[in-house]
């Protein structure tokens, strides 16, 4: 018996039964049968534009779009009878009038749609011998280019701006003959998803601007792998030619991207390129840098670390690698590192407090899958820009705000969200603490469950404002809420505090709680260990070793590095740079030889990344995903994982003789006491905020500056969310100073001082100064050192 | 969506507008689009600037390039700068039959311009030719500042031309 909902059509002759309502083409695609289209895409709305989706339906007097035809029952379809044939040849009849000849050199040919289904439906000759029309380019930035007189029209870019990257930036203006689809005035796409726009495009109207004329499709071969940046893991492809990756496109998987993928994601590949790739091992000796053979080179990076562990104790040694180095090398670093002696492992560069490291849940996760994101109907954002960071959780937000859910937010800048915040608290870094305590002494109130009477005590001072209780209310009253916390919270300067209410407050409104993990692998660092208080699947470890800020001031005497550059991935680079320089054995595992690098390293070995590495990434969701090189490695780079073993070997430490990441990743889940066995202290929640300065700084690390590869390609770099070099204060911080827009000030941090332009920013709060860091300019500026202050030059 | 409509858009046009909204349903704003759309080009002397739509979108609460679209849709919005009077003469099939086609070609000729441009003292705007005014039994014909003029001959379109100010 089938269910009332689904109804029974045929179609060719073939009897299918489908939901009641469903859309011709929904069930025709389902049933693999195919209808061309242009305008027609499962992830957006219906346009029925393009007409290229006529079908024959019985007892209809003219043939109907399948995709804009609901079925119901007992109806009878023709999809490639000759009516409906003659109705697509016709279709295309019409679309190939305007369309250029142009196949030979345009990027599309060979994956174009429309190519395609001219060969199945067109005519060889056409009968139109009149002038076609042509269409001026417009420039729409660094990543997309143009070719609007290949455009037929089908309206996809336009729908997705508007129904997925939530801004309207391309529009169909003019009419009839005269309409263009594009940005009307000359201006480059903003949105972080705009990429997607080129794989919607069923023509070589939009193509990747980076790829353009530099592989044809058919010299492509498409490879799996995983996006390195941030902590959703979208799955993509590499596609490959000639040892090189040329571009990247989005792999399907409903339960993570979906179709999609992030600007960041799509292009970074462009950093594998750069031209200061580190090519061959390196070593400094007194006469200075020289390149050796991978041999010396390990044995003398070996020498280096056992001669400073003999002469200062394994505790003058410390690790600190970036979290997008994979699973298995984070787990072999810390391996190498606690077989020395030496628990002094981090992977938090970008934190300064720790203390509430022993309560951390065994990896920041977010506690819930992506797709449950969807279905959340009040959401508590805390520190969190995640429209920029993590574009896709941003997606399924906008998905569920959308159907009505209510969205608070806490942040210490005003960001843009692409949906309607239904309350939020702009605040000053030093006042977070005292606005998210608001919301949980609002909870209290009215709370039936019983809550610690040290958690009373403590917010007995604490006032509560009416958009705390407003926000208190809706996540009281939810179903199905969520608390998240992103990367600003993460690294703000009272981040156990934050983390502390964040548990309070989704206890008492029995929302779940997660972590938007700020980098690729953040959750699998924690997993394999590479913390210092933790071994990997969160072992204990008897006496902790020094975390990221503690390792840096004073410093130690030896350092491993794993795929950072510290003056721009540390919170405190003139601190990490002074440590560094003032150790006897730095080797750094490294992509790329810098200045920076030459002037603390002693030895420089060459590592390969993203697509030339084997590894595993773990989610934000906890999907440990693997991934296979797809392209060598520049010159004699070789993975990290290899060099760490050979390292491991050299040094005489016991169990590293891996063969394959697999081998690592079985050793490390070995390891798994199951989950929820991590031992997690007692809370000891304080709402001790940070004194109040005069001015507050907030660092902020830009979409586009976060990790050393995504710094290189160079054609994300040419966008807004690079970030600027200038000081963003409001207008009335600005007044106050006798500032204005453009006006040169001195900003002074204890005894540094960087020189730079004013932008007046209404997203700023009162008293407080947003940079862009991860850059050059800001290398000297160590966040929350010394008072800072602002003078007019 | 920043751009300040306040100060682009007068208060005259302003209260207009939201006597235009105010007839649709609050979360309908966009609706008023063509209403604020011909008065701002009516204050701006007959034609919009992106500031100007920049300012209808913000104060609409719409997105600029839905506002671009229409405002480049309808024949009625004009988007460079055009002369004062806008005249547009018919060519559809009986105005051609009585010489439409030689109307036009007198006065691009006594004007010195061609369909689409406007005299350089930015008095005439040779707008379009139209597609039926529906005036058929009056043709040749033409509409010049929304009036139309029928049975047209050269010298008639001379003196009409000649008492635009």
């Amino acid at each position: 018996m089938i269910s009332p909902d689904m109804v029974t059509i045929e179609v060719d002759g073939k009897s299918l039964q489908a939901r009641k309502g469903a859309m011709l083409i929904e069930v025709t695609d389902a049933a693999d049968i195919y209808v061309p289209r242009f305008c027609y895409h499962k992830k957006l709305t219906i346009a029925a534009n393009c007409r290229m989706c006529l079908v024959e339906v019985e007892k209809a007097p003219k043939p109907l779009p399948a995709c804009a035809t609901p079925i119901m029952d007992g109806m009878k379809v023709w999809t490639r009878s000759p009516r409906a044939q003659e109705a697509q040849k016709s279709t295309m009849e019409f679309l190939l009038i305007n369309h250029p000849l142009d196949c030979p050199i345009c990027d599309q040919g060979g994956e174009c749609e429309l190519q395609d289904l001219a060969m199945g439906y067109g005519a060889g000759i056409s009968r139109y011998s009149e002038g076609k029309r042509v269409v001026q380019d417009k420039n729409v930035g660094a990543l997309i280019q143009t070719d609007m007189t290949r455009c037929i029209h089908c309206t996809r870019c336009v729908r997705f701006g508007d129904e997925v990257a939530g801004v309207r930036e391309l529009g169909a203006t003019g009419r009839g003959e005269d309409m263009q689809i594009g940005t009307y005035i000359e201006q480059a796409l903003v949105s972080e998803l705009s990429g997607n726009v080129i794989d919607l495009c069923p023509v070589g109207a939009l193509t990747s601007k980076p790829f353009r004329y530099t592989a044809r499709a058919w010299e492509l071969r498409q490879r799996e792998g995983i996006a390195p940046h941030d902590s959703i893991g979208s799955n993509l492809y590499l596609h490959v030619s000639d040892n090189r990756v040329r571009r990247v496109v989005p792999r399907e998987n409903e339960a993570i991207n979906e179709v999609w993928l992030s600007d960041r994601d799509r292009y970074s590949y462009l950093g594998l390129y750069s031209p200061d790739r580190l090519t061959a091992p390196m070593i400094r000796t007194d006469g200075g840098w020289r390149e050796v053979d991978w041999d010396a080179a390990l044995d003398f990076a070996a020498a280096g670390l056992r001669a400073a562990v003999d002469k200062h104790g394994a505790g003058q040694l410390g690790a600190l690698t970036s979290a997008t180095a994979t699973t298995e090398e984070c787990y072999l670093l810390q391996k190498l590192l606690r077989g020395l002696g030496s628990n002094n492992i981090d992977h938090r560069l970008l934190h300064s407090d720790f203390k509430d490291q022993d309560r951390a849940p065994l990896y920041p996760g977010l506690g819930q899958s992506l797709a449950e994101l969807e279905r959340r109907d009040a959401v508590l954002l805390i520190g969190s820009n995640v429209r920029k960071e993590q574009p896709l959780a941003n997606h399924r937000l906008r998905k569920t705000a959308q159907r009505g859910a209510f969205i608070a937010v806490i942040n210490p800048v005003d960001f843009d969200f692409n949906y309607t915040i239904g309350a939020k608290l702009i605040v000053r870094p030093a006042r977070m603490v005292a606005a998210l305590a608001g919301i949980a002494k609002a909870l209290v109130g009215g709370s039936k469950k019983s809550v610690e009477p040290k958690v009373v005590d403590m917010l007995a001072s604490v006032k509560v404002e009416d958009t705390q209780r407003a926000i208190a209310k809706r996540l009281k009253a939810s179903a199905a809420p969520t608390v998240l916390l992103g990367n600003l919270a993460a690294t703000h300067p009272c981040a156990s505090s934050l983390g502390e209410l964040t548990a309070v407050v989704s206890d008492l409104c029995g929302a779940k709680l997660g972590y938007l993990a700020e980098h690729a692998n953040t959750c699998g660092a924690w997993i394999a260990g590479a913390v210092p208080h933790r071994g990997p699947f969160g072992q204990p470890i008897a006496q902790p070793g020094l975390h990221a800020q503690a390792m840096l001031d004073p410093g130690l005497r030896a350092y491993v590095l794993l795929g950072i550059e510290p003056e721009l991935d540390c919170c405190r680079p003139a601190q990490a740079m002074h440590a560094l320089r003032n150790a006897e054995c730095v080797v750094s595992l490294s992509a790329y030889r810098t200045p920076r690098i030459e002037a603390y390293g002693h030895a420089m070995l060459p590592v390969a990344i993203y697509a030339e590495n084997t590894g595993t990434l773990v989610n934000a969701s906890g999907e440990w995903q693997a991934f296979g090189a797809v392209v060598p490695p520049p010159g004699e780079s070789r993975p990290a994982w290899k060099v760490l073993r050979v390292l491991g070997n050299r040094l005489g430490l016991a169990g590293f003789d891996y063969a394959s990441t697999d081998e690592i990743e079985k050793d490390l889940r070995a390891g798994d006491a199951g989950a929820g066995a991590v031992a997690r202290g007692e809370s000891d929640l304080s709402l001790d905020g940070h004194a109040a300065a005069e001015l507050d700084l907030i660092p902020y690390v830009p979409a586009y500056r976060v990790d050393p590869l995504v710094r290189r390609a160079t054609a994300l770099q040419q966008t807004p969310d690079a970030g600027d070099r200038r000081l963003h204060i409001n207008p009335r911080v600005a007044r106050r100073f006798d500032l204005a827009e453009g006006a040169n000030v001195r900003l002074q941090n204890g005894e540094e001082a960087v020189e730079l332009s004013v932008t007046l920013d209404v997203r700023v709060p009162d008293d407080c100064v947003l940079i862009y860091t991860a850059q050059p300019a800001f290398e000297t500026l160590d966040a929350g050192t010394a008072p800072l202050s602002l003078q007019r030059l | 969506m920043s751009g300040d409509a306040a100060g682009v858009i007068s208060a005259r046009a302003r209260a207009h507008i939201d006597a235009c909204v105010a007839k649709y349903p609050q979360e309908r704003k966009q609706s008023a689009v063509l209403a604020a759309l011909s008065e701002v080009q009516h204050e701006n002397g007959g034609y919009l600037t992106t500031e100007l739509m920049d300012a209808v979108a913000a104060y609409l609460g719409m997105a600029r390039i839905a506002v671009y679209e229409v405002a480049s849709f309808y024949s009625m919005f004009e988007t460079k700068p055009v002369g004062r009077h806008s005249v547009s003469v018919c060519t559809n099939i009986s105005c051609m039959l009585r010489g439409a086609d030689d109307i036009v070609a007198h006065i691009e000729r006594r004007c010195g311009i061609k369909t689409g441009d406007s005299t350089s003292d930015g008095r005439i705007y040779l707008k379009q030719e139209e597609e039926c005014l529906a005036a058929c039994c009056g043709g040749p014909m033409m509409m010049v500042d929304h009036k139309f003029y029928e049975h047209l001959s050269n010298d008639k379109v001379d003196k009409i031309l000649d008492d635009l100010t």
